[in-house]
């Protein structure tokens, strides 16, 4: 019942949208007019969202589907953990892409999608049909690799808080229950998993906020990886002299089960640990649609797109973006890139529907801000550019780097990164 | 005189990589190309604060920055290891974009 009046309410809202922009462009409305679906609305498919809309002079009818009633950025999400900002920082409302760029806004779980009629169901009961479908589902999780998190309610004591939200705020909760002289341990998948640097800028938010709350306790970071698998030297640096004392890092680890009744990680070979708070993030894959779907077709866990246009290699007129796709060489699982992916795949969309050819050369960037502390951050950049003989995207040789070392100036201009790549994605 | 000749050096090099990439590159793949940008320096070159608005900016000196950044007379935190990272003519083509956009 709620759903389905929150579903009338959302029509609403484009209803009055595309009156609002009716008078620049005459074309909204047209029963010809090509429709776009895009399922999931996190930085690849809100994008998506946008630029189609924008590109097509807003001509193309776009339906969001997203279950969530706001987005919630994991980028900046590793500072509600650390207690600088809070879950409202990072929470921006769906509005604007229905205000001011007429997208049809459905808040619903796609259960199904049938590529041979083109046509995505509905957990309300209800389908929508498509001329091109633009999936950016995100990861969801390998839970077998750790059996011990299958168990009932398991999933509720030993969390991942890998997808910001209301894990974000329970992990930061178990934390400030905590007395002082506890262990915090942080198990770290094998890579590729979403945003490599993530992990280790956690630990040092987690490390700040014992530093100066609870100095007492330690981060213990147990990693699948042989060793830090993004910024190495600048956390570690930061683990070995801001955080002295507080962090141990072990590569090496791969956790292979978790005991949540006495909080206890087990690895494939070295001995068990047991910690007050356990915060294991599990090994990851395209989100279970994408996998449902048969779009999975590397290592049955990313989905194969061709980089021209993020069209899917297992299914046509299917666009997969983001954190669900098999990534090109030293393409990094992030909010940025699945940004990129968004507006490169727009602009194909666009162009598909409209008779044309794809861009023939894409070219984008990623920035990577991670925040050592409340305040300093390190950086990692690259620039990705298309290369035709290989049908991938490679990075520019020559291009990207690093911070040479954590800074101030850097943690404004992060700031500054979350506020442009919101708008851009969402307003 | 030094920077009008660098800038000079910095168009040369852009004709002339221009040629041997392309004639003229799509208007629509500048587009794309400049939404690149658009995470940092937002849509269409209107940022929210903190960051460079490149809307309506001088095309003269979005690429006079681009090329210090290049070449490393500009201090930067991320701008130098990005520059690197797109060719002259590229440069120029998306400063054409940025510098006609409405501010």
């Amino acid at each position: 019942m709620k759903r389905r009046q929150f579903i009338q309410g959302a029509g609403t809202g484009s209803a009055l949208g595309a009156i609002g922009l009716m008078s620049g462009c005459a074309s909204i409305g047209s029963s010809s007019s090509a429709k776009v679906v895009v399922v999931g609305g996190g930085y690849g498919g809100a994008t998506a969202a946008k630029y189609v809309r924008m590109w097509s002079n807003y001509g193309m009818d776009v339906t969001l589907i997203e279950p969530s009633p706001n987005f919630i950025s994991c980028p900046i999400s590793n500072l509600v953990i650390g207690g600088s900002k809070t879950i409202a920082d990072v929470t921006i409302s769906y509005d604007n892409l229905v205000k001011r760029h007429g997208v049809k806004l459905v808040k619903d779980y796609v259960t199904q999608i049938d590529p041979d009629k083109r046509l995505v169901k509905l957990a309300g009961g209800s389908e929508v049909s498509y001329d091109r479908l633009i999936l950016s589902p995100g990861v969801d999780f390998m839970f077998d690799a750790l059996p011990g998190l299958k168990q009932a309610g398991a999933q509720d004591k030993v969390l991942h808080a890998w997808k910001a939200g209301a894990q974000t705020v329970a992990l930061r909760r178990q934390l400030e229950a905590m007395p002082d002289g506890g262990v915090y341990a942080l198990s770290i998948p094998l890579a590729p998993y979403r945003c490599p640097p993530g992990p280790y800028e956690r630990a040092c938010q987690v490390a700040d906020y014992f530093s100066k709350a609870k100095p007492k306790s330690k981060v213990l970071i147990f990693d699948a990886n042989d060793d830090v698998t993004s910024k190495g030297p600048l956390f570690k640096k930061a683990w070995t002299e801001r955080y002295k004392g507080i962090v141990e890092y072990q590569g090496k680890h791969n956790a292979m089960d978790v005991d949540t009744t006495t909080n206890t990680l087990k690895f494939e070979f070295q001995d068990d640990v047991k910690a007050s708070v356990l915060n294991v993030i599990p090994p990851m894959r395209a989100g279970d649609i994408a996998v449902k779907t048969g779009l999975a077709t590397a290592n049955k866990r990313w989905c194969e797109v061709d980089f021209l246009t993020f069209e899917s290699k297992a299914a046509k007129n299917i666009h997969v973006l983001g954190d669900a796709i098999q990534i090109a060489p030293a393409m990094p699982k992030s909010g940025h890139m699945a940004n990129q992916h968004g507006k490169t795949c727009a602009a194909a969309v666009v162009a598909l529907l409209s008779g044309k050819e794809p861009n023939a050369l894409p070219i984008y960037n990623n920035t990577c801000y991670s925040f050592v502390s409340a305040e300093q951050v390190v950086h990692v950049a690259s620039v990705h550019a298309y290369d035709a003989e290989k049908k991938t995207m490679l990075t520019v040789p020559g291009s990207g780097g690093v911070s040479s070392e954590a800074s101030t100036l850097e943690g404004f201009y992060a700031m500054a990164w979350a506020r442009n790549i919101w708008a851009d994605s969402l307003a | 005189m030094k920077h009008a000749s660098a800038l000079a050096l910095g168009l040369l090099c852009a004709l002339t990589s221009a040629h041997s990439q392309t004639q003229s590159p799509d208007p629509l793949q500048v587009r794309s190309w400049a939404a690149g940008c658009a995470n940092c320096h937002g849509t269409n070159g209107r940022a929210e604060p903190g960051m460079v608005a490149l809307a309506g900016a001088s095309k003269d000196e979005i690429i006079q920055k681009m090329q210090d950044f290049k070449a490393g007379r500009l201090p930067a935190t991320v701008m130098h290891q990005l520059s690197k990272g797109y060719s002259d003519a590229q440069i120029v083509a998306i400063a054409s974009y940025y510098a006609a956009q409405k501010k």
